[in-house]
């Protein structure tokens, strides 16, 4: 099958997505929520992809060593998701294994499935492209292109994922630095280099960038552990606005910051989840004692 | 400092304010030291000096001996006919810029995908055995390039300067490819991970936010690639050296080239002759300080704006 994810990548974030061209094979499972099945019988309802993602057996290996130890875990369509856990655990190459870049790392290699909107990123017939520009990613250190101006790396991604020149590349840098919140302060001197913004905005320009291919997951791996409070605080309110978009793992070592940001929480150790559920909950009222000791401080 | 140490009885116990004496021992064994750092700091700077000091001689005996025969027909005409004086070597200026600008359209692309190859596509067995073979290539002797191009393409046939500027391209390759790499494996990895990330394919990563990144970089190797060759003289003799002496750009033929000229006003009786041969040295030297210098500043520049990301 083409996972051919997003016909236009000019198409408006706000705008219902157009349908991904036929999914024949789709797993039978009893999964809730629209299935982006061109023509469906479930009727004219199901044209958006849920956005959910759902890891089933996950594993990741660096060579022999098991890194990430069989994850099932459930991101809910259009909530933020924090993962916390001590560093080590396997949360960032749990992360990479979503949008398939685990496996750039040479020797680096994954089992199991992540399924989004109930079709499996690592099928044989799916385009590791496409999967990429549907999950997007942001990451720990802010890396605009360094050789492109504000407008540019934004524009970057249409550019260069899109075949022909892509339309309306305007309303889409617009659209996506709105969506980032970096509109205002950068307006007027879209043509100046982006290395030129403070780390917070760079930040926010990845972000922007991200989001200019139109993804449906937007994965984002300790995106302000290198950012001061205020730039961090200015990311985490964007998130609030951005779930609304896309569906948004975000990987954390900062307890506060999840219990600030995220609807649900998964605690990882040792290449395992640990306990997975809503926030406030998992930090007030964890049921499994790891947890408890991990939240309160005791280790990590 | 010679601070003169308190005398103390041992046992006693270091009177108030009086340093310890252990601290400051003087003695031979000190003074001895002190001269042996002096020596080699002494002898390492005397070294230095050395080395730029027959920088000096060089470029000092050929600017004195070359400059009396340089003037305007040194640079615009080409050799004087048999015996007469005066006359220049633009058939050799035109001959090394031509050679050397065919040489760079063969070796540059090739080594730049060479280079492409090793630092993002190899594996790294491969990606090793293969910059093993261009630093043996590099190594082989400019004269032994020489008589392999002369066997593959002028053996046979005629000189020309084809057959000269794939010599030089040869010799340029494993330079272009070396530098190309290094520069490339420069790149931080961040920046290839965002554009994967972005949905980008491999090649165009590279093609477009690898290589403009990696620009000043591979434009400084291709000057140090071009400084090395302008100056071979060995496979230009087999290649291209029975030239004309009228300016010529046509390479189906063998073409001048400034080291080639060099040797052959060497061997010349003719006193002025001899002049005009330091003075294409001294062209020669200026030009490869040029290049270099030039691609130092170029390097230089790269690497602030690699920092500053």
């Amino acid at each position: 099958m083409t996972a051919d994810w997003h016909t236009d990548p000019a198409t408006s974030m706000f705008e219902p997505q157009p349908q991904p061209a036929s999914s024949s094979e789709l797993p039978a499972t009893g999964s809730p929520g629209p299935r982006p099945l061109a023509g469906a019988a479930e009727g004219a309802a199901a044209l958006e992809p849920s956005r959910e993602v759902r890891l089933e057996g996950l594993r990741a290996f660096y060579g022999q060593a098991e890194q990430v130890k069989g994850v099932d875990l459930t991101f809910k369509a259009n909530n933020v998701t924090a993962i916390i856990g001590p560093s080590g655990c396997g949360k960032s190459t749990m992360v990479r294994c979503i949008n398939r870049m685990h496996e750039e790392i040479a020797g680096a290699r994954a089992e199991g499935r992540v399924l989004l909107d109930g079709v499996d990123v690592y099928g044989p017939s799916v385009d590791v492209v496409a999967v990429r520009r549907a999950i997007g990613m942001v990451f720990q250190k802010p890396n605009p292109f360094p050789t492109m101006s504000i407008f540019d790396n934004v524009a970057a991604g249409p550019r260069l994922t899109g075949g022909r020149r892509p339309k309306g590349l305007e309303q889409t840098v617009e659209r996506a630095l709105l969506g980032a919140g970096l509109w205002e302060e950068v307006k007027d001197r879209l043509s100046e280099p982006g290395m030129g913004l403070s780390g917070g905005q760079q930040q926010r320009l990845c972000i922007a960038r991200s989001l200019a291919v139109d993804p449906e997951v937007l994965l984002m791996d300790e995106p302000c552990s290198a950012l001061d409070p205020i730039a961090t605080l200015k990311i985490e309110e964007l998130l609030a606005e951005l779930k609304s978009r896309v569906t948004i793992v975000i990987v954390t070592h900062n307890m506060q910051q999840a219990a600030r940001v995220a609807d649900s929480t998964a605690f990882m150790l040792d290449g395992n989840i640990v306990e997975v559920g809503p926030t406030q909950g998992l930090f007030t009222t964890p049921s499994d004692p790891r947890t408890e000791e991990y939240v309160t401080g005791k280790f990590g | 400092m010679s601070v003169a140490s308190v005398p103390t009885p041992p046992g006693a116990p270091t009177p108030p304010g009086a340093p310890t004496p252990r601290l400051l021992a003087g003695g031979p064994r000190r003074r001895r030291r002190k001269l042996l750092n002096r020596a080699m700091e002494g002898t390492a700077t005397f070294a230095a000096l050395a080395a730029v000091a027959v920088l000096l001689i060089v470029v000092g005996s050929v600017l004195l001996k070359g400059l009396s025969a340089i003037d305007l027909d040194f640079f615009i005409k080409g050799p004087a006919p048999f015996g007469q004086s005066g006359g220049g070597i633009a058939n050799a200026i035109v001959g090394t810029c031509l050679l050397v600008a065919m040489a760079s359209v063969l070796a540059l692309p090739v080594g730049i995908l060479i280079g492409i190859h090793t630092a993002e596509f190899a594996r790294p067995s491969t990606a090793s055995a293969i910059r093993f073979a261009l630093d043996i290539l590099n190594g082989v002797p400019t004269i032994v390039t020489g008589i392999f191009v002369f066997g593959l393409l002028v053996a046979g046939h005629v000189q020309s300067g084809y057959a000269g500027a794939f010599a030089l391209a040869i010799i340029m390759l494993p330079i272009v490819a070396r530098s190309a790499h290094e520069v490339l494996t420069l790149i931080p990895g961040s920046l290839k991970e965002a554009s994967l990330a972005l949905g980008v394919t491999r090649w165009r990563t590279v093609l477009t936010i690898v290589l403009p990144s990696a620009a000043g970089g591979l434009i400084t190797g291709a000057l140090l690639a071009v400084a090395r060759v302008a100056g071979e003289t060995a496979p230009l003799l087999f290649t291209s050296s029975i030239a004309s002496t009228l300016i010529s750009t046509n390479p189906s033929q063998a073409l001048a080239s400034i080291p080639v000229r060099i040797f052959e006003l060497s061997e010349s009786p003719s006193p002025s002759d001899h002049a005009q041969a330091w003075a294409a040295g001294l062209l020669l030297i200026f030009f490869v300080l040029l290049l270099n210098v030039l691609a130092r500043a170029l390097y230089g520049r790269a690497q602030r704006r690699m920092g500053a990301s």
